[in-house]
């Protein structure tokens, strides 16, 4: 097993596979599962994010009534014609909110690596796609990328946000989907860890400060933010920018950050946005009560 | 490694809206009902940390309370878990506790009809992964999403092989052992995770073997 980007690199180099097929292998020689039952898995996974962006393009609101609709917002502008940011990057930002608008709304999802995070790595997927016209299997091997970054992310940091800060939810999740961008557009296994070592730096020291501790403010465009970080460092990746921290000290900072964050910032709704005048009135709104305050 | 499986990562599909809040919470109720082996008539759930800040806000009592019904985390009833509960006579009662914990997702939810009781604590620890801890006053530590069997024995010469040769026996493989007890000679509790599920039969040789008092299994 791979137990750090480093040994990643090296397994995909010795063989000269992709990241994506050391992940697959592990995967079938550790659980000891046949190549389809693998991919069949994966490609189930894939299928529910399909669904959850579909759902969330025709537009979802929140059980609270604080988020939704903003996807649609999104493609209504894009059909105009006329962003400044370009179309591929908005796709990506509204099928990133598609997929948390319906996370919020209680409706089906796949975590990856969690549900709060769940849109950056099919924001960037969906919205690539319409770019680089991908096999299905191609699209599948984008989803086993990202999570053989996140795989290390999770064995040497921390992707909960109660432990480690959003940075370790939203900021693995944008970097993972920046590796597997830079694998499906053709880059190298070192572009890729590079892409995911940009992102995540420009991700580090991000609070987890739930609006009344639900996951819709400010983590639905904290999403849209991670999408787009995904596919801009991406993008300098396979310009040929490394990053001058290592991929893995990269993941060891965040882990350090995270460890030296106070409570009141990872995911308990006491400090941040969430301790904010009308994060406190919305949270008020929502229970109708005030909690522990009197 | 705390995370084996790049489906942990890529992974669970579930309903929303939280990993570690909605479908870890679902894991660990589920976890509850499966070892206890039958729907409890009652259960009292304590819950720490930043479960108990925000679980109204992620419906982690409608996924403790879908995973004590038997749900699985993509399960769409967990919406109405707790109405369900009600229909079915089932009083879940919720209660912040502000005691510290090690971890902080942690909940403690004790269960049982009125024949019966356990107590079993279980962590979160992010993306849907979840470990119990806790089992009636033991500690363990076991992923929950493995096929598992927890047998409660007395603390006597032979007790352990004699559960280990039954599974040698038929052929089920131990991925992750565990044994734990409250005194010398006294109540012990072997915890035992397995690469293959464990059948019916196999249980009901299990539960005539010497020195073994309970057995209940977590099934994958």
């Amino acid at each position: 097993m791979f137990r750090n980007v480093a040994e990643l690199l090296e397994q995909a180099n010795a063989d000269s596979i992709s990241i994506s097929e050391v992940m697959i292998r592990q995967e079938m020689d550790i659980h000891q599962r046949s190549r389809e039952e693998v991919m069949g898995q994966m490609e189930r996974n894939l299928q529910i994010m399909e669904e959850a962006v579909e759902r969330g393009l025709k537009g979802v609101t929140s059980h609270s009534g604080l988020t939704g609709n903003d996807a649609v917002l999104l493609q209504q502008y894009m059909a105009k014609g006329n962003t400044l940011s370009g179309h591929l990057l908005l796709d990506a930002v509204s099928k990133a909110v598609a997929t948390n608008e319906v996370n919020a709304a209680m409706g089906m999802i796949c975590a990856t690596p969690t549900a709060g995070s769940a849109g950056c790595v099919p924001g960037a997927l969906f919205a690539v796609k319409e770019r680089l016209n991908p096999t299905r299997e191609q699209m599948i091997r984008f989803l086993f990328t990202a999570g053989a970054f996140g795989f290390v992310v999770a064995n040497n940091a921390s992707i909960s946000g109660a432990e480690g800060g959003c940075q370790a939810e939203v900021g693995s999740a944008a970097a993972m989907a920046s590796a597997a961008v830079v694998e499906m557009a053709g880059g190298t296994p070192e572009q890729s860890s590079e892409a995911f070592a940009i992102t995540l730096k420009n991700m580090l020291g991000l609070v987890c400060d739930p609006v009344a501790g639900l996951v819709e403010v400010p983590c639905i465009k904290r999403n849209a933010a991670g999408a787009s970080n995904a596919i801009v460092s991406a993008d300098m990746a396979l310009a040929g920018i490394t990053s001058r921290i290592p991929c893995d000290e990269v993941i060891g900072a965040m882990y350090r950050i995270g460890k030296s964050m106070p409570s009141a910032l990872r995911e308990t709704a006491e400090g941040g946005l969430a301790a904010t005048p009308t994060g406190r009135r919305l949270a008020d709104m929502i229970y109708g009560i005030t909690k522990g305050k009197e | 490694m705390k995370y084996q499986s790049v489906f942990d990562i890529i992974g669970p599909v579930m309903v929303g809206p939280s990993s570690s809040h909605t479908a870890g919470a679902a894991r660990i109720g589920r976890a509850a009902r499966l070892i206890f082996g039958l729907q409890p008539t009652w259960a009292t759930v304590h819950l720490y940390g930043s479960f108990a800040k925000t679980y109204r806000g992620h419906g982690t009592d409608l996924a403790i309370a879908g995973g004590l019904l038997g749900y699985d985390t993509d399960d769409d009833r967990i919406r109405f878990a707790l109405e369900t509960a009600e229909k079915h006579n089932m009083k879940i009662e919720f209660i912040e506790d502000t005691a510290a914990t090690e971890h902080p997702n942690t909940a403690r939810i004790k269960l049982g009809t009125d024949d019966s009781s356990m107590e079993l604590v279980g962590i979160s620890i992010g993306g849907g992964k979840v470990e119990i801890t806790e089992l009636n006053g033991f500690e363990l530590r076991m992923s929950g999403n493995k096929p598992a069997i927890l047998i409660m024995h007395n603390d006597r010469f032979g007790a352990i092989a004699s559960v280990t040769q039954i599974l040698a026996k038929h052929e089920i493989n131990i991925a992750h052992m565990e044994v734990s007890r409250k005194d010398v000679g006294k109540d012990a509790l072997m915890v035992i995770e397995t690469d293959q599920n464990v059948e019916d039969d196999v249980m009901q040789v299990l539960e005539k073997a010497s020195h073994i008092n309970r057995v209940s299994r977590l099934i994958n």
